[in-house]
């Protein structure tokens, strides 16, 4: 029987060396204890948190790069296609001026030509005309060198003259 | 580290056993009756304690059920070693609260009696002890010497003072929170050094305190309301699985039983009874007080609900008790065959059986710390009952 009965004084101690062991435990290793341990859950938490949007953050940068690659590729095609045209009316444009302007030389030189060539028959007209006067004055000189065929001239002359 | 605590375990229990086998040759002459033969038991005290039978019967026969009894219950002086003038006992504070006031001197004076032969008189008031028990001495002794007056079934009917002495128990409880702050106070401070990382014993302490928290309070109180009731729920399981192991450790200033004295466990499981009852919600009284069962069950119903906000700390100071207790009495009484059958060709056996029962009481030493409090835990959480359960 004295097995199961509470002794008083042993009550008494346990309360008392209980309860002043749980404060100072509390204090002195259960605080600290758990402090440091939230303290790392809280740090696993937030890094993995953070590795978690590192990871969303690169692929987020990875789609930007994609889509700025992609644009700058269809942005590349369109400079190319742009290039292109452009290449394509200069060199229309400039075929179209050299054709123009070749076209523009031949009427020049065909008018050059052409200019020449009045001057040229001009001048052989101005030639034949001084030669001719000058053959008809040798001829005119040799013809009326003596009196009678001055006379002979006068009189045809006049003959024509009275017939009209 | 198994192989270490195995190695250390078979060291003691074989120093457990060594003891008493020594005693037995040291004892064979230590009497104070001439018809003695020898008395053999590893606890001095249980030759005192058994002399008013023994007596009369001329002879005196090894008792193992005293011896056990007497080394599980509580004494006023802690006995290290050997018989007598050649042994060593601690003697304890006594403290007594009398008729006179607060009464105090030190159990040495009672000069190693324990059947009310010896009287200690302190402000004018004289006591002796009995058994381990402290009486107001009677006038004068009776027939066998012994200032106390015995009802029919040879129990004293003297009146005790209210007895606070540093009994064994206490004295063990004192040792074992010396042990727990200088196991704790290093594996606290060593966070703070080591910036939050778990070093040295921090590094053992660290998993069982994540294991109360995390298998123990947290699923059974929840939550939100676990982190109060997380010092207690640790404290009590650090003291009452560090005194199960320095109950198991065979050699003085341990093998006290206090983890097995129901005093003890009553006191633990009546916090566990206060804390649960403090911290319970209105859903519970309402559980236990208007249940959702017809009227005319009420009747019925109240008193079997009131019976089990007792019966569950109940339930945990028997089991505790009993456990530990069981385990004490079951190592002591394979010891006790060699003295039994009084030959040192038993004690392999003895040894074998003794050192079988160690792993199992290493085993049972957490094991009931554990129960304790995780049932500790499931009580504090069954306290709270959500209303829209019902």
């Amino acid at each position: 029987m004295d097995l199961v009965t509470p002794a008083i004084g042993l009550v008494f101690w346990t309360t008392l060396v209980f309860i002043i062991l749980l404060v100072i435990l509390r204090k002195v290793a259960w605080k600290p204890i758990l402090t440091a341990v939230e303290e790392r859950e809280a740090n696993i938490t937030n890094a993995l948190r953070s590795a978690e949007m590192a990871k969303e953050e690169m692929l987020a940068l990875k789609a930007d790069n994609d889509r700025i690659l992609r644009e700058a590729r269809i942005e590349r095609d369109g400079i190319l296609k742009d290039a292109r045209e452009m290449k394509e009316a200069i060199m229309k444009e400039a075929r179209e001026k050299s054709a123009e302007q070749s076209e523009k030389m031949l009427a020049d030189a065909h008018e050059a030509i052409h200019n020449q060539k009045m001057a040229a028959i001009t001048e052989l007209k101005n030639q034949v005309a001084t030669l001719s006067i000058e053959i008809a004055e040798k001829v005119l000189r040799k013809e009326l060198e003596s009196k009678e065929k001055q006379q002979s001239l006068v009189d045809s002359l006049l003959k024509e003259i009275g017939n009209n | 580290m198994g192989r270490k605590a195995i190695s250390i375990f078979a060291f003691l229990t074989v120093f457990c056993l060594a003891t008493p086998m020594m005693a037995q040759d040291e004892h064979a002459d230590h009497s104070n009756d001439s018809t003695h033969s020898a008395v053999v038991d590893s606890h001095s005290e249980a030759h005192h304690a058994s002399d008013a039978s023994a007596h009369e019967e001329g002879e005196e026969e090894f008792n193992a059920a005293e011896v056990i009894m007497h080394h599980i219950a509580d004494s006023h002086e802690f006995h290290a070693w050997g018989e007598g003038e050649n042994g060593f006992t601690l003697p304890l504070p006594i403290i007594l609260w009398t008729d006179a006031g607060l009464v105090t001197f030190l159990s040495s004076e009672f000069h190693h009696d324990d059947a009310a032969h010896h009287v200690v008189e302190k402000k004018s008031q004289r006591f002796v002890k009995y058994h381990d028990k402290i009486y107001y001495a009677s006038e004068t002794a009776n027939e066998h010497g012994a200032y106390v007056s015995y009802d029919e079934e040879h129990h004293p009917t003297n009146i005790k003072p209210l007895d606070f002495s540093i009994t064994k128990n206490v004295f063990s409880m004192l040792l074992s929170v010396v042990l727990i702050l200088l196991i704790m106070i290093p594996a606290g401070s060593s966070y703070k050094k080591n910036g939050g990382i778990p070093k040295g014993v921090a590094g053992f302490i660290e998993p069982l305190v994540l294991f109360v928290r995390d298998d123990i309070a947290r699923p059974n109180i929840g939550e939100e309301r676990y982190k109060k009731f997380l010092p207690y729920l640790l404290t009590v399981f650090f003291f009452i699985w560090l005194n199960n192991l320095i109950g198991l450790v065979p050699v003085f200033p341990f093998s006290s039983n206090l983890t097995g004295n129901i005093a003890v466990t009553f006191t633990l499981a009546f916090m566990t009874l206060l804390i649960t009852n403090f911290s319970a919600n209105k859903g519970y009284w309402k559980h236990i007080f208007l249940p959702h069962v017809p009227l005319w069950l009420y009747p019925i119903m109240i008193p079997v609900e009131v019976i089990g906000i007792l019966s569950k700390p109940f339930a945990l100071m028997i089991r505790l008790f009993a456990n530990i207790s069981a385990g004490h009495i079951i190592i002591l009484s394979l010891t006790a065959l060699i003295f039994i059958f009084k030959s040192l060709w038993i004690s392999p056996v003895s040894v074998f059986f003794v050192l079988f029962m160690n792993f199992i009481e290493l085993l049972v030493a957490a094991l009931q710390a554990y129960i304790f409090t995780l049932l500790s835990a499931l009580f504090i959480g069954l306290a709270h009952v959500e209303e829209e359960h019902h």
